[in-house]
């Protein structure tokens, strides 16, 4: 089934998908026919490019496709990542309902490391300043009565490296192995 | 629990706001999707590149394209941590941030007070770099990898 001509298909499917990542690696040309200056960089038409763009905004690759903010020029100067000791088969259930509030960014599940770090549910808060994350936290503890759950917020207090919104500067491209 | 935030201070107007707020989670995929922009906003084309040019000089915007997910491309991130004595935090930190895998590197209050994310090939190289960050600091790295990822919201009100 998987004949040769399938995998070139493949393969080909791959290197135009990598290409078009790479010509976008600096965002989305801001001028008036914006997929037509990537066309002419790609050496591609217009039409190409905005059928390529599609599929991949619907793919895993991409988690969305958009404007990328600055959080901190925005006002939003106070970060906290609260950690929790949730019971395990409560995770799921009670991560879904935070998600839900406004300023929470991330949720993830990370691994405990006993004794000392009982924490599994790390979920960041953004507020504009340390007494609305506060607050956020407090409403979100009280709506989902976890007042008894263990947790802790960790407010960053400096940011040293990469504060921006840049989750990927070189995305890992066998075709753009030459560059960043 | 929607608590309508006070709005600071900073040079953005109302259509900057409704630009930023609408536009961060999907873009028209039309020939002329700022024209398209700008009939929703009720300004012109020309207008809508104007802006948003300003808002990337103004350091509102870091991009305008997607973001990507670093993981479907063969990476891996961990997020780590370190206790650092206060008294040395600053060579410390000067080192850790000379590692071209650390991003995102933030003070916190807690014991552990040095946090960073890794970005590797794999986890191979992820395991390699924790030893080295150990040898180069005298500090024991935790890594807390993520095992399930329950939102990606990353989207903020202007």
């Amino acid at each position: 089934m998987n004949s040769i001509a399938q995998r070139v298909a493949q393969q080909s499917q791959q290197q135009t998908t990598e290409l078009l990542l790479h010509a976008l690696q600096e965002g989305l040309p801001i001028v008036e026919r914006p997929y037509q200056a990537l066309a002419q960089q790609l050496g591609w038409s217009e039409d190409q490019v905005i059928s390529e763009l599609d599929a991949l905004a619907g793919s895993d690759r991409v988690r969305r496709m958009g404007i990328v903010v600055k959080h901190r020029p925005l006002g939003f100067k106070a970060n906290a990542m609260v950690v929790w000791d949730i019971p395990d088969d409560k995770v799921d259930a009670v991560a879904a309902l935070m998600s839900k509030y406004e300023g929470v960014t991330l949720c993830y599940e990370r691994p405990r490391r006993m004794p000392e770090w009982p924490y599994n549910l790390f979920c960041m808060i953004h507020g504009y300043q340390r007494d609305q994350v506060l607050d956020r936290l407090a409403q979100m503890v009280k709506d989902l009565e976890l007042g008894d759950i263990d947790h802790q917020p960790l407010f960053s207090t400096r940011c040293f490296k990469q504060c921006g919104g840049r989750y990927v500067n070189k995305p890992k491209s066998q075709l753009g192995a030459g560059h960043g | 629990m929607v608590d309508s935030a006070v709005q600071q201070e900073t040079t953005l107007d109302t259509i900057d706001r409704q630009l930023i707020n609408d536009y961060q989670s999907g873009f028209p995929l039309d020939p002329n999707p700022y024209q398209l922009v700008g009939d929703k906003l009720g300004i012109s084309e020309e207008e809508v590149i104007q802006r948003i040019s300003r808002l990337l000089d103004d350091g509102y915007l870091t991009r305008f394209g997607p973001l990507f997910n670093i993981e479907e491309f063969g990476g891996l991130f961990t997020l780590t941590a370190m206790e650092v004595p206060m008294d040395r935090f600053e060579e410390v930190n000067e080192i850790v941030n000379g590692f071209s895998e650390v991003a995102h590197n933030y003070e916190r209050e807690h014991q552990l007070n040095m946090w960073y994310v890794l970005a590797c090939e794999s986890q191979q190289e992820t395991d390699e770099v924790l030893e080295r960050l150990h040898q180069a600091t005298g500090i024991k790295p935790y890594p807390f990898p993520k095992l399930q990822e329950f939102y990606i919201g990353l989207r903020f009100e202007a």
